[in-house]
Formats: structure tokens, sequence, C-alpha cells
């Protein structure tokens, strides 16, 4: 890479020649206030925070995405970059709903209220309409116009990362607003409830719809027996809301602090996620064995299941019909839990912690249920459940460790990694390996369908087969890799997540703002931290742990029986776009 | 098919002669040379106005008198004095005959045609001259003027590439396939000075060279016809009167800078302007001036029309590139510039209409004869579309230099109704108002930009006494506000927080830190927002708060409206003295706030008066007062 | 009752003709705008079902061809009125009294600026300089443009109208 000679605020630096001022600013350790950036996802340049002044151009200069050129000089603070900043900040100011006190980013940080901070805006003086839209709420997602400030950074996530594409820029100038096509809800559009229009969110514009008050009614209730489990990806980023390093495993101070929040029992949901892996992995080998449909999908991720219903109606054939994880243990919990423990299934409150939005729909889709009665009552996100703890004054740092309960106690690795891209197809390949060879292989970390790229293919040589394995997160990557398998590439095995980089960077996780997302990779600092649980663990396939043996043995028979059908795996259908 | 140069020559040579009775005015009508033709213009405001039901008639005309051999009649482009269409001219004694309606045509035959006797009560301005023709170019509205861009409009029939190629046209194409190297043509055009007429005056052919420096194998040619400045009208007006003269330059400008695709964006609001466009273009591509192996010089070129859909910021660069990519017609940020990344992310050239309808002519008389038009940093002439209160409304091309003063008393023939010239306002929504102190500045781009203006696209409104403006600025703002994108906020919010202090002003209800907020909202506004357009919006009222001050302040201060125009300060009072007490104004007042009789003085009731001003409209005897 | 068959005979027809505009741009590098006007030249005006399909056909997200219909002021998701009424609002028609000529016409049809009236004979509009500024204060119904207007003007121009 060439490097140029630029100044910024007087201080000689080399930087490449494709840094943006941005970029080349934080080498000489100047953070630019920015608001609309956020690296890789939305480079537009509109929000005029990161403006500065550039000798020679007519008019100030958005940092953010103008590129650095030999001799170029910057000039960070001046009074003209100063004052700009700090009025077109009052201006969005002005017509943005300010009642932060009961805004859900009052606990989390806003940026808006940062950036607010920064540039010390005390008072806003260019006051005038406001503009009143009325509130989207859905069964996972809602949107509060009011307090969008048109960053656009939602608009980014959804048409660009996963091209759903529901939401974009309607109207124009005062009156323009993100929107689905006709202003109709989300809920009446083929959105996934992915949740990453909320990652990127800088504000209390997108939020999860809250069922925290669900979860309080039942726990006050004492008739109810209050069962909580909590997916893989929750446990290496519940500690960011309390200021913990990104991806920092507070497993045992989890569990304690569900316990403190009165949940009768606490579960791992890595065991239905070890028994996810005993059915899917059966149906993968029926599936090869018996010349069924190939490749297998992996259906673990419900923001694909509803993009693969509202896109690729043709090929549902090829998803497994697994129910996901936290489905399947809620529908132990109903039936082999509840009578070996003697509670009426009706008393029983399932509560998933997930880091995902789109969990919240898929519980209440019809078809997930046991005897009439709900596999899961209630979802809550990472977040809800941060704010859950942060509400009655837990010191979640403080807390001491404590395991899981019995009678599932802890889980295997597998199901730990099954939290980020890469990992459903690792544990499946653990246990199929294992039962094709017929032996218990030392080597089973399947480097190859690990890390970021955004869609991974291997061979692997299990026994006599090459499979072929393929892995994409993210649903742009997902589209291409459903044309490509469309156009006649063949595999045997695909795991395809919603999310960039899997469940751990899923719409429900504690939130990091666009000052760290710029600068670090967040997916890889939580995926390392689940990589290191599953090493620490005793068990670290499917197949072996315990409580699933014991489950088959005692309750269900073998994977892929009539037992099994019945309460994990469930079937998908069609579903029409934009025709409500 | 046209397959070299000689054969362009010859067609030329052979169709100049079928219009040679309107090219030279020294032709009389002689027993021997019975030939006449009639030229009715067809474009804007003449076609709004019915020309085209006039071309009708005469067509009809030339039926019924079976004149079908000697009379021909030739819907042709602009001649500039629109407020007089329909235009009518009879070659070839070049007798103008104006607002010519279907049913004068009969007359014009009957008199002029079969008769030769010139109908005078159609003839332009009040003075009857039996040698019309010999006065024409005299009047100062023709005489001061110089025709570069427009020169064959108001002559050619713009739907007959004929006619265009008999006025030299494509010979400027011939000449630079055959004899000059691309980066000659760019030389050439940097040469002649020629700097881009819509909007911010860059010039020409450094715009050229800089997208034929980067080498990449698809490039774009692009002609901005989305002519947003309301009151400009130049564009239209050349696209529908010679739109052959475009299709050539954008030719040329393509052999160089190595593009082969060229784009017109039109605004949809042209209708007229898309079709002569596109008979234009399928007559090019016909005579082999579009397509392949171009006069057999082996060079490729083809273009398509566009069309905008009402967005005003799709005026900017870059908007209009991502409009022809089928988006949201928004400005992106700089660099990089359309030069080196423009529509689909290739090197683009971008030019006004205007400024294409200069080039062939630059290339066919070389760059010394245009550089020897025009001021020292402006080269050339500029059209203005002459509008507001102001005699001669209609389309002007005068040399760069001329005054204010010489457009609007001497071309434009001053202000009606012998009310007080008050400003002008050029450049558009982007641009600023010059006062009266001003009017004897030479017109050109740095002078316009140092009096707090702009050139924009040519719109030149004229405001008299009666116009507010502070009223001005605020309908500008409306514009404004209306036409912003909303990408950025300082455009999105800022101009809006503009609109509404402004909107309180002119209710009377401004406060004097409401001027402090303007100028800090203007200032940060031009200085942050993303693009030209949103930087140049708070242009208006910069300029009217810096030469109209003191209206202002009376609005502010004193709650009045000096101009008598916002309507919350307005009090209609009646001067007792002169009022007759004819009852007229009571009878009209639609809101029965006139009360009295004729024992009683005649009042105005300011609780019920909602300020129409009909009273005051309908007082025979001027008895009515506004802000009295 | 209304006669099904016709209307479904019309709206077949407005199908195909639709169907006749996708296929003409299918190849063409960013027609979305070239379909929409087409289309709306067809069906009047853009609603749900007519963008759907185009969305889907051109392989552009419905939400994205949405935003693109709402920025142009062209593109209208609403029926327009029988006769479309656009009051010019440039420069040089403001300055002679368009504002007055709009309100006139508001107050006269009972309807505000882009609706339509319930019979849906009149659709009121204020648009762009037109470039007919010779003419200003300018006004055009459909095809007809009436220029150097008067407020009292308005009257004798509806009732004309109303008369067909």
């Amino acid at each position: 890479m060439n490097k140029v000679h630029i100044t910024i605020d007087g201080i000689k630096l080399y930087v490449p020649e494709n840094y943006t001022i941005l970029e080349a600013a934080k080498e000489v350790n100047i953070t630019i206030p920015t608001l609309c950036f956020l690296k890789d996802v939305n480079e537009i340049g509109c929000c005029r925070m990161c403006i500065v002044e550039v000798k020679g151009a007519k008019a100030l200069q958005a940092a953010c995405v103008h590129p650095v050129k030999e001799g170029m000089e910057v000039f960070t603070h001046t009074p003209k970059v100063m004052e700009a900043r700090k009025v077109n900040l009052e201006l969005i100011l002005s017509n943005h709903n300010s009642m932060c006190q009961t805004c859900t980013r009052s606990w989390m940080d806003c940026e808006l209220q940062s950036l607010a901070n920064k540039l010390s805006v005390d008072n806003v003086r260019f006051e005038g309409e406001q503009k009143k839209l009325p509130l989207d709420i859905g069964v996972s997602i809602v949107r509060d116009p009011n307090k969008c400030i048109l960053c656009r950074r939602c608009v980014s996530a959804c048409k660009n990362i996963q091209t759903v594409s529901v939401i974009d820029i309607v109207d124009r100038g005062f009156n323009t607003k993100i929107a689905a096509p006709f202003e109709v809800s989300l809920a009446d559009t083929p959105c996934v409830n992915c949740g990453q229009c909320i990652n990127y969110c800088p504000v209390g514009a997108l939020h999860e719809k809250s069922d925290i008050d669900k979860v309080w009614e039942a726990i006050y209730d004492p008739k109810k027996h209050v069962v909580a489990q909590t997916a893989p990806a929750v446990r290496v980023a519940l500690g960011e809301d309390f200021e913990m390093p990104i991806g920092t495993p507070v497993t045992g101070k989890m569990v304690t602090a569900l316990r403190m929040l009165g949940f009768d029992r606490v579960f791992d949901t890595d065991t239905g996620a070890d028994l996810t892996i005993m059915e899917e992995g059966a149906e993968l080998i029926d599936r090869i064995r018996g010349g069924g449909t190939l490749p297998l999908i992996t259906s673990c991720s419900p923001g694909w299941i509803k993009f693969c219903e509202h896109n690729y109606p043709d090929m549902l054939d090829h998803l497994s019909s697994c129910k996901s994880p936290h489905q399947m243990f809620g529908a132990v919990l109903k039936s082999y839990y509840a009578e070996k423990e003697g509670i009426d299934p009706k008393d029983i409150v399932t509560v998933s912690i997930m880091p995902c939005t789109a969990k919240k729909f898929e519980a209440a889709r019809p078809e997930m249920n046991v005897n009439g009665l709900s596999d899961v009552d209630v979802v809550l996100t990472t977040r809800e459940l941060g704010k859950m703890i942060y509400d009655v004054g837990i010191d979640f740092p403080d807390l001491g460790d404590s395991d899981f309960d019995n009678p599932f106690g802890n889980a295997s690795g597998a199901g730990v990694i099954f939290g980020t891209t890469g990992g459903v197809m690792e544990a499946a390949l653990r246990t199929v390996a294992d039962i094709l060879n017929d032996s218990s292989a030392d080597n089973f970390e399947y480097e190859e369908v690990r890390g970021l790229e955004g869609i991974k293919i291997a061979t692997i040589e299990i026994a006599d087969l090459k499979v072929r394995a393929a892995v994409a997160h993210g649903l742009g990557n997902a589209r291409k890799l459903m044309d490509a398998i469309k156009a006649g590439e063949e595999f045997h095995f695909v795991e395809i997540m919603a999310c960039p980089g899997g469940c751990i960077n899923g719409g429900g996780q504690p939130l990091q703002l666009s000052d760290v997302r710029n600068w670090i990779d967040v997916r890889e600092e939580r995926a390392k931290g689940l990589y290191k649980e599953d090493r620490a663990t005793y068990i670290r396939k499917s197949h072996n742990n315990p409580a699933v043996k014991r489950l088959y043995k005692e309750y269900l028979g073998m994977a892929g029986g009539k037992k099994s059908h019945e309460l994990l795996h469930t079937h998908y259908h069609a579903r029409p776009n934009y025709e409500k | 098919m046209i397959n070299n140069a000689k054969e362009l020559t010859e067609l030329k040579d052979f169709a100049r002669k079928a219009m040679e009775i309107r090219l030279d005015r020294d032709i009389e009508p002689s027993p021997e040379n019975h030939r006449i033709d009639i030229l009715v213009c067809g474009v804007a405001g003449c076609a709004s106005s019915g020309s085209l039901k006039v071309a009708d008639a005469v067509e009809e005309q030339i039926q019924q008198n079976k004149l079908g051999e000697e009379v021909k009649v030739i819907k042709t482009g602009c001649f500039g004095l629109c407020a007089e269409g329909p235009i009518v001219m009879v070659c070839p004694e070049h007798v103008m005959y104006t607002k010519v309606t279907p049913e004068d045509v009969k007359e014009i035959f009957e008199s002029h045609i079969k008769g030769g006797k010139i109908v005078h009560r159609l003839l332009a301005g009040e003075n009857e001259y039996e040698e019309i023709r010999d006065r024409l170019p005299q009047i100062p509205f023709f005489s001061m003027q110089k025709r570069i861009a427009l020169n064959n409009c108001g002559i050619i029939d713009p739907e007959n590439i004929e006619e265009y190629i008999a006025l030299d046209g494509y010979q400027a194409l011939a000449k630079v396939l055959n004899d000059f190297e691309p980066e000659d043509v760019i030389d050439e055009i940097k040469k002649s000075g020629l700097r881009g007429r819509g909007g911010g005056g860059f010039p020409t052919g450094r715009k050229w060279q800089s997208s034929a420096v980067v080498e990449e194998h698809e490039k774009f040619v692009i002609c901005n016809a989305d002519e947003g400045d309301p009151g400009a009208f130049m564009d239209r007006s050349i696209l529908e009167g010679d739109p052959h003269s475009v299709i050539e330059a954008m030719i040329i400008n393509g052999y160089a800078v190595h593009a082969h695709q060229g784009y017109i964006y039109v605004r949809a609001e042209y209708p007229v302007a898309v079709q002569r466009l596109s008979v234009a273009i399928k007559q090019a591509k016909e005579y082999g001036f579009l397509g392949t192996n171009i006069l057999g010089k082996g060079f490729d070129f083809d273009l398509e029309v566009r069309l905008g859909a009402g967005a005003f910021v799709c005026g900017e660069g870059s908007a209009l590139m991502t409009s022809i990519e089928g988006k949201r017609g928004e400005p992106r940020p700089k660099p990089p510039r359309s030069a080196e990344k423009g529509l689909w992310k290739k090197p683009t050239v971008l030019n006004n209409v205007e400024t294409y309808a200069n080039i062939p002519q630059i290339i066919r008389n070389g760059a010394n004869w245009f550089k020897g038009i025009g001021t020292e940093g402006s080269k050339g002439t500029k059209v203005f579309a002459l509008g507001g209160k102001i005699n001669n409304i209609g389309l002007v091309e005068v040399p760069m230099g001329t005054t204010l003063r010489e457009i609007i008393y001497d071309i434009g023939g001053g202000i009606p109704n012998g009310k007080e010239f008050k400003a002008a306002q050029t450049g558009g929504p982007s641009g600023g108002c010059i006062p009266a102190e001003h009017l004897d500045t030479p017109i050109d781009y740095d002078s316009l930009t140092k009096l707090g203006s702009m050139m924009g696209s040519g719109g030149l409104i004229v405001m008299d006494e009666d116009t507010c403006m502070v009223d001005l600025a605020r309908f500008f703002l409306d514009f404004t506000v209306d036409e912003s994108c909303g990408k950025c906020p300082p455009c999105r919010i800022g101009t809006k927080r503009m609109h509404e202090i402004l909107v309180r002003i002119t209710e009377g209800k401004g406060e004097p830190e409401d001027l402090d907020k303007l100028e800090v909202l203007a200032r940060n506004i031009k200085e942050s927002a993303l693009c030209g357009l949103g930087q140049s919006a708070p242009n208006p009222v910069l300029s009217t708060m810096k030469y109209f001050r003191d209206e202002y302040m009376a609005h502010v201060l004193e709650k009045k409206c000096p101009a008598g125009v916002c309507k919350s300060m307005v009090k209609f009072m009646i001067d007792q003295d002169v009022c007759k007490r004819c009852s007229i104004c009571k009878k009209n007042c639609p809101t029965g706030a006139i009360s009295g009789d004729k024992d009683t003085p005649f009042v105005i009731d300011q609780e019920k008066c909602v300020k129409c001003g009909v009273c005051m409209e309908k007082c025979p005897f001027k008895s009515i007062l506004k802000n009295a | 009752m209304t006669d099904k068959c016709t209307g479904c005979a019309e709206s077949q027809e407005k199908a195909k003709e639709l169907q006749a505009v996708i296929d003409k741009y299918k190849e063409t590098r960013g027609a979305l705008i070239q379909v929409l006007h087409e289309a709306q030249e067809i069906y009047g005006y853009l609603p749900l079902e007519v963008q759907r399909e185009i969305a889907n056909q051109l392989d552009i997200p419905l939400a994205e061809v949405y935003g693109v219909v709402s920025f142009y002021t062209q593109f209208s998701i609403y029926p327009k009125g029988e006769y479309q009424i656009n009051v010019c609002m440039g420069t040089a028609c403001y300055v002679k009294g368009a504002n007055e000529i709009l309100d006139k016409f508001r107050t006269r049809l009972s309807i505000d600026v882009g609706e339509c009236t319930e019979d849906g004979k009149f659709s009121l509009d204020a648009c762009r300089c037109i470039g007919a500024c010779g003419l200003a204060p300018v006004v055009t119904i459909n095809d007809e443009t009436y220029g150097k207007l008067t407020v009292e003007d308005v009257d004798g121009i509806l009732d004309d109208y109303e008369a067909r």
C-alpha cells in the first residue's frame, strides 16, 4: 500500500493512501465524533458530525468518507468546525423526541446523548416543528420514528448486509423517514426479525418488544414454576451490560443472577443444542444414506428460517425439520421434565434468554407447541435480562459462580459453540464423524469452518464420505450461498445463521456503540469467549452429554424416532411478500 | 446515411438552398421567387399559449388556398419574445407577428401572403413601420443580443436534421473526427475559456480533461437538462428549438474523453423537449452521427434520454447520476469526483445544455473567436430568462459583461406600470438578490458571486417596489424546504428552521434574536451541508439580509411590511377625503368588513378584514390605502 | 353492483400493458424511474400491486421502489382526478400572484394541494416552474395551459370543466 504525508492539527503523519481522514486522525489519538458512520456498514457521510476543515476545500468535509491525499492539511477543531457540529446536533435534537428518561437507551448508552455531551450542547436554540409519527410495535421489534435521527444505519444493515430490505428511506426533506413500503407495519413485511437494525441504531428508535413484565408476573405468581434457559451466546455478552470487557464469559454469574431474580430452575440451552445435534445428525446421515434432499440446511436460526420461507419457498425441503435448540428444550421441559418432576405442564413457564429478537417471533409460531402448550412461553433478549438484573440492583460483576440445575446440568462444548458462525457445523461434524467412524475422534476442532469469512466452504473426510460443507452467516451471504445451491452447487450440509457472526452478534445482544464497532470487531471477541468455554468443558461432543443420553434412554427412544418427531421437529411454509 | 465529411458537406449545400429565404435577409419577395416560409414558434411559452393551433391554422390556409408548392409552415424554436407569443414570422421579409391567434391566420394569408400587405395590428410593439424587417434587428431587444447558444432557435425546424445540417450542423463533429486528436479537442475547449453554464461556472475544458485522463474502459458523458431553477427556461428552449446542437456536442465530448455512451437527463416537466430529443436522436442515428464508425472514422457513440420525475436536487451532479441509476436522487459526498467515479462508479463528464450548445461553434469558429467575446474571466455569451416585473419577458442571450441595467432596461424594456426597480434575483434558489445600487455591474460569473448571488442557470427575475424581500426569501426557503432531499441534517432540518423563522417574521411574530438565528443557521448550512445545493440554500436569505436589512428590521421591530405584502401586517384604510361613498367597496368585500352609507363615513373593520385587497382594486377613486 | 367482468378485462388489459413496459426495460440499466413513469401512465397512479409487480420483476426490493416513488413529486400513490389542476409556483408566477390563484382553487374545490375532489373530477397540485414564465401566472389542467390568469378567471374555468 502506498503511503501519503498529511498533517492533522499540525501533526505530521504518514498513512496508507486508502485511509480516510477519520482513520488517519485516530493514528494521532484524535477521535473525530461520528454519528451515521459505521465501518463496513454505513459509510455515507450524511450526518455532518465528523466534519473537518480541509485546507483548500470550499466547505467542511466529512472525515468518515474523505480519503487522505498527499500534502493534505486537516483541522479537526477550528471554531468553524466546532460551531457547525454543535449547530447540526442542535438541529437533530430539535426534531428528536428527547424524552430521554423514558427511553430504552437511557440505560444503555445513547450515542446522541453522549455526542450532545461531547459537543457541550447545553441548549437547543432552533426549536420548531417536530415529527409525530405512529410507533410500529411488532412481535419482536419496536420502531419509534420520532426518536429516529435518520442516520440510515438500520437501512444499510437491512438492505446491504441482510438483503432483507424491508425498510428504506421514504419521502424527502423534512418529511424524510425510515419506513416499510406503503408504511405498513414491519409485521406485514418479509422482515425476519433478526434485529440487526437494533444493533446498529445509535438511539432509541429501534428496540426489542420488551417482555420483561410477563416474566415478573410469572415469577411473582406462586403457582407458577418458572424455568429459565440461556442460549450459548448470552454468556459471553451479558457482562458487557455491566461494563465488563467484550466477550468475557460470565456463565456462573449469570446462573447466580437468574436464581436471585427468582427463577425456580436455571437450565442451559446448550443441552437443547446437544439434542439438536443428535436429531439433526441423524437426519443428515439418514438423508445421505437414504438419498434424501441435499444439502440439509440447519434450522436453528429463526431469522434465517423466515428468510427462507419468504425468499426460497421452493427450497423449504432442504431445511432440517429440527426445531431450534431452545424450542426443543422447551418441549422437553413441558413433557419429560414435567413428568419427571411431577409438575403440571400448565404451571410451567418456560423463559428463554436469547441473543436474538427473532426467537420472540419463533416462540409465537403456532406450530411450536406440545399438546397445545407453547414450548417456550417468553423469550427475553440478553439485553432484557441485563435490564432485569440492573433493575433489581444486583451487582453483577461481583457475583459468585453457580452451576446449572439438574437434571440437565452442564452441557457439552459442542453446544457452547452453537453461538457462533460455524459452531453448529462443527458440533454436528464432531458427532457425525464419531457415529460414522464408530469411534471417538481426538481431533475434532474443525478450523476450516471457524472465523468470520462470509461464506466458508470445506470438504471433510468422514469414513468413506467426503462431506461437502458450507457455512454462511449474515443473510446477504446466505442469499449468495442459496443462489449458488439453486444454480447447482452441491453440498451435503449447510449451516446458515441470520446474523453476521452468528448468535454472538444477534439482534438481542448488548449494544456496542459505533465508537467501539468502528475499531474493534465485536464478533471476534465474543467468539473467542465461546471457543474458550468449549475448551474448558469436560465433555465436548453432544452425543456424550450424559443428560441427553439419559433423555433418549428414559423418554425419547432413538434420535429421529417417533417421540422425537412429535416433540422436537416442526415444519415450514411459504410466506407471501406484502400480500396482506 | 452520411458516410464521411464530404457527403456531409454535399448535403449541407443542398439543404441550405431550401432555407435561403430564411437565412438571407436581403432576398426580396419577387414574382420569380414565390417561396414563402412561415415560421411559427412551437416551443415553451408560445406552445403554452396556443402556437401549435396557430400552426395548424396556417397549414389549413395553405391547403385551402392551394399554396402547397409555394408556402411552407415550419415549427421553430424560441424567438425570445415569450410574453408576446404566439410568435409567427414570415420569410423572406422576416416580418414578425405577435400574439397571433388561429383566427388571425386567415387575415395574414389574405392580406400578407396573397396581397403582399403587412398586417400592422399584429406587429411587435406599438409602432407601425412599413419596413418592419429593417427595424427588427435594430430594436434593442434584438440588436443588443448575441446569439450563440440560441443561434439556430427560431430559424430551423428542430425536427428536421437537414435544416440543422444546412446551418453547418455536424461540421464540428466532422472536423473533430478528421483533424483532432481527443486531447486537441480538450485543448481547444480549454483555450476558449468556456465555463459551465449550469451553475458553478467550472471551466469546461478542465472538467473534460479530468475525466479523459482516468484510465477506465467504460466512461459516460451526461447532459444535465434537469433545469430546475424556477424562472429559467433556456435549456428547455434549446432542447426544443435546436436539439442537434446538444447531440453533436455530446458526441464531440465522448470523443474527447473516450466515452461511448451518453445520457441526456431531462426533467419530466418538459415533455416537448423529450419528444424533440427523441426525434433528433432517431434522425442522428439514421444519418450515422450516432452509432458505430461515425463518419467513417471508427468512433462509436450512443445516446439515451432519461427522465427525471420531479426533484430539484437532481440538478446536482451526483444526485442526477443516482437518479439515472434509478434510485432516489440524493447527492453523495465528494471526493471521489464524478470525473473519477460518477455514473455507475465510472468516470463521467456532466455538462449543462447551454454549455453543450456552445461547443459546436467553438470548434467550428475556433477558440480565439469565442475568447473574443465576454469578459476576462467569463468568455462567450449567457442566456438569461427574463421574468417577473419586466416588460419584455422572454429569453435573451447577451455577451458576458453586459450590465444588469442594459439587460433590464434596454433589452427588457424596463419595469411595467412605471414602478420602481427594487432588485433582480439571479441564480434561482441558490442565488441571491441584487439591489439597484449594483445595476451597472457588468454581469459575469465572478461579479455575481462577489455580489452574493450567482450565475446559476440564468434565471433573472425582476422585482419592483411591491415585492417584500423578506417574503421573497421565505418563498425561496419554501422551495428549498420542499426540495431538500433530506439526507443531511443542515439542509433537512436547518432550512426548515430558517423557513419557520421567516414565516414568523412575515406574520409579524419575529423577534430581534430571530435575525441572529437566521445568520447562525445560514452560515452553518453553507459550511456543512452535504451538497452544493444545500450549501447554497441560505443564499437568498443572506443576500436579502445584506441588502435589505432595514426591511427585516421593519418586520421585526415595527411589525410592519414596507412593501405591503405580508398580510398580517398590512392594514387597509379608507381615505375619507377622497372617498365618494359610492359603496362599491362594501359590495365587493367578501367578509362584510366595510360599513357606511351615503350619510355615514365608510370604514373597514380591522377584525373582520382578511386583507384580500379587493376593495382597493375595485375602488374607482383610489380612496383605499394600504398600510396608511 | 359493479360489472366485475368489465373491470376484470380492463385490469387484465392494463396488466398486459404493464408487462410490455417491464419487458421493454428489463435489460436496461437503472430503468426503474422510466418504468414507473410508464406504469403511472397506464394506471394513473402507482398502487401497491403495481409497485410490487415492478419490484419483483426488476428484482429491486419493494421498499426501495416505494422509497423512489415517494422521493419524486411526479409519482403518486393516490389516484388523481379526471382533471388534474397544476398551479405553477415558479418564481415568475409567484411574484405575479400564483399563491392567490392557488388559494382560489382551494376554496372553490374545498380540497387542499395534493388532494382529489370526492367525485374524482378534480385534483389540485402546486407544481414547479413549467418554463412558461412569459405567461405567468400559469395553471395547467391536463394538457391545457391557462396563462396570465387572474383570481377572477378561476370560476369561469372551473365552471367550464364542471359542465363537461
